[in-house]
């Protein structure tokens, strides 16, 4: 899989560089469909088979950038788009990780109640499934429906606590899932050990099933936090709100045919934002690293 | 569990993750354009709900809340920015929000679906919905669009369109190809589309901020040919503020009602009369959308108001019964007619906005805008 021998260079260079390459080879890509495919894309019998790649529909990738470094609009003291940009996504991915802390939580206390029980399992684990099948474009209006009405003293719900709990909607699954499978992962000679030691149930959480569960959860962790972000920008479009990149995705989608290179870079802008936030959880990894022995992703 | 090194850094890395989360977010929370609950003594808060993010078309509102209008009559407006999957007349239905701004037609399918909504105030007497095509595909009216790839939106946008084809003769099903069009206007300028829905201060604009790849300039409106359904006679009634018919019943609540609508329309009348200023409050309120782009939506939305001959949001029963015909007769691709039975009559009513339009008038305030011009204003590329 590495494409650099592992050894000769750190770890955390070879991880960059590989992810340098992978970016360099969309870079080729786009840059190529525009130079083979035709301006009007390929049409077979009235079927559009391949997309138009003209500028208007798929700017070049300098294009993208150059306008990442003019003003986000002609108003006097308008930020670059680029400012703009970071503003939004450093919105976003505070969201983000409130939601996908609430995800997290959530996640592991119904592994830790589907593990304990097998009843518990049978029950919920449908439900966790079905959960995911919801679209979420039909849950974000009545969340912020729900929202709107809940004023508990000083407390009042806004905006962005919807879009977080949306979030962590999404990011709860694979937490969930990944949790359960590694609290379920210890052998029976394992758990018989503890048993013969007469360890209690809590102290065989602890001390067996928690610590063979990190190499399950922190994949999940990380998934986790990518699909925090699909929620929140999501949820954004969905409930319009602003501040965010996912209202900035919107609003400039309304340039996307005088100034193409506009919305392109609020979708490249909100992918990066996706890996910074898996990469804000690898730290958590990093902190796991005694107990991630034959990590599983 | 005693705490070891290795748990701490895990718990240290939690800590900073949530007070990232917690700490920043509840510092943006302010950034809506609510003039905040708490601190403005003795004003009532009131919640409007728009169909969309802020831009011109709603203009007026943002003029009343920034020049202080609704202050000056006890409110404390906030204005609730519309979404993708947000509808405005549920919200409103729901109590979520205290007035809704929402299309006609969209509104009545609301109603027919159980959602007790009232309109009291039409403020846009006029459709924005255009057909444009390019000049020379010789698109002038209704009936050219025979045999034509037809771009349009679907989700209850479209019937003004079908009402027109089939009014001049033609099956919307076999007589046009139909095409399902995005929310930009690239179909129609690289050949996908022949005939695109356009709103006048919206997408129509777009298309003259693009640039022309034959001249290398801007495309001017020669380049293209619109149809106004207003011309062809199958307009619907578009943008007016709803209220909560059950909560109409509330004396205090129709109170408010009569000022809400009495400082939206003041924020309107300043829009006609200052429209550089109502587009730079719009901005400021944070649209993302160029400043001429701006100018030029405020002088649509004008456009589609005055002058207005009974006073501004005052409902013409003529238009609202066309409304109310194409809604009921017009079917779209799916045989799918807006409503299926006449509305009953809590459906409008003008008791509020003519209050309101007196209150004004005896202010010395120009409710009917009999001698206004719309302003000139020159597009930049990509709408800066």
């Amino acid at each position: 899989m590495s494409l650099l021998r592992a050894g000769a260079v750190p770890g955390w260079v070879r991880r960059t560089g590989e992810g340098l390459l992978a970016l360099l080879a969309f870079v080729v890509l786009w840059e190529l469909v525009k130079l083979v495919v035709p301006d009007g894309g390929v049409v077979v019998g009235g079927v559009s088979l391949l997309p138009r790649t003209s500028d208007q529909t798929m700017p070049h990738v300098w294009s993208v950038l150059a306008r990442l470094g003019r003003p986000e609009t002609s108003a006097t003291g308008s930020v670059s788009l680029a400012g703009a940009l970071v503003t939004a996504s450093w919105f976003t991915l505070r969201i983000s990780l409130a939601g996908w802390l609430v995800g997290v939580l959530a996640g592991l206390g119904l592994a830790v109640v589907m593990q304990r029980w097998r009843i518990a399992e049978d029950a919920l684990a449908p439900w966790v499934v079905l959960s995911q099948t919801v679209p979420l474009i039909a849950l974000a209006p009545l969340v912020v429906g729900w929202g709107g009405k809940i004023h508990l003293g000083a407390f009042a719900w806004d905006r962005w606590m919807s879009v977080a709990l949306i979030a962590s909607y999404l990011a709860f699954f694979p937490v969930a899932v990944g949790a359960l499978r590694g609290l379920q992962s210890p052998t029976a000679a394992q758990v018989d050990l503890f048993r013969s030691l007469a360890a209690s149930g809590t102290r065989t959480l602890w001390r067996l099933r928690m610590p063979a569960a990190v190499p399950y959860l922190v994949p999940a962790l990380r998934l986790g936090a990518a699909t925090a972000v699909v929620g929140a920008i999501v949820a954004e479009v969905s409930t319009g709100t602003q501040g965010g990149i996912g209202r900035l995705i919107i609003s400039y989608a309304q340039s996307a045919t005088g100034d193409p290179a506009k919305p392109w870079a609020a979708i490249a802008a909100a992918a990066v934002l996706g890996l910074v936030a898996a990469g804000v959880v690898g730290l958590v990894g990093l902190g796991l690293r005694r107990f991630r022995v034959g990590e599983v992703a | 569990m005693r705490p070891t090194r290795r748990t701490s850094v895990v718990a240290g890395a939690l800590a900073v993750a949530a007070t990232l989360a917690l700490a920043g977010c509840t510092g943006s929370s302010g950034s809506s354009s609510s003039s905040s609950a708490s601190g403005s003594a003795g004003l009532t808060p009131v919640k409007l709900q728009l169909q969309w993010v802020t831009q011109a078309q709603f203009a007026g509102y943002y003029a009343a809340l920034q020049e202080g209008y609704y202050k000056d009559e006890g409110l404390d407006v906030q204005i609730v920015e519309g979404g993708v999957d947000i509808v405005p007349q549920t919200q409103l239905a729901d109590g979520a929000v205290d007035y809704a701004i929402a299309w006609v037609p969209k509104a009545l399918a609301s109603r027919e679906q159980g959602a007790g909504i009232t309109d009291v105030a039409q403020v846009f007497a006029r459709s924005g919905t255009l057909q444009v095509a390019f000049k020379d595909k010789n698109i002038t009216k209704a009936a050219d669009l025979a045999g034509k790839k037809v771009g349009n939106w679907g989700y209850g946008n479209e019937f003004e369109l079908f009402a027109g084809m089939t009014k001049a003769g033609l099956d919307p099903a076999t007589d046009v190809t139909l095409v399902q069009q995005q929310f930009d206007m690239n179909a129609l300028l690289s050949g996908d589309i022949d005939a695109a829905q356009a709103m006048t201060y919206n997408e129509y604009a777009q298309v003259l901020e693009a640039t022309n790849p034959a001249t290398g300039k801007l495309y001017t409106a020669a380049d293209f040919t619109t149809i106004n359904w207003n011309d062809e006679g199958t307009a619907m009634l578009q943008d007016a503020i709803w209220a909560n018919t059950s909560k109409l019943k509330d004396a205090a609540y129709q109170d408010q009602t009569v000022k809400f609508i009495k400082a939206s329309l003041k924020g309107w009348i300043y829009a006609r009369d200052n429209p550089e200023k109502a587009r730079d409050i719009v901005v400021a309120a944070g649209s993302k959308l160029g400043n001429s782009h701006q100018l030029w939506q405020t002088n649509e939305i004008n456009k589609l108001i005055w002058p207005s001959t009974d006073g501004i949001g005052k409902i013409d029963a003529k238009a609202w019964d066309q409304t109310v015909t194409v809604a009921l007769t017009a079917k779209n691709d799916q045989g799918a007619t807006v409503i299926t039975k006449k509305p009953d009559a809590d459906a409008y009513t003008n008791d509020y906005v003519t209050k309101a339009l007196d209150e004004l008038t005896s202010e010395g305030v120009d409710v009917t805008g009999s001698s206004y011009k719309p302003i000139d204003v020159t597009l930049q590329p990509g709408g800066n």
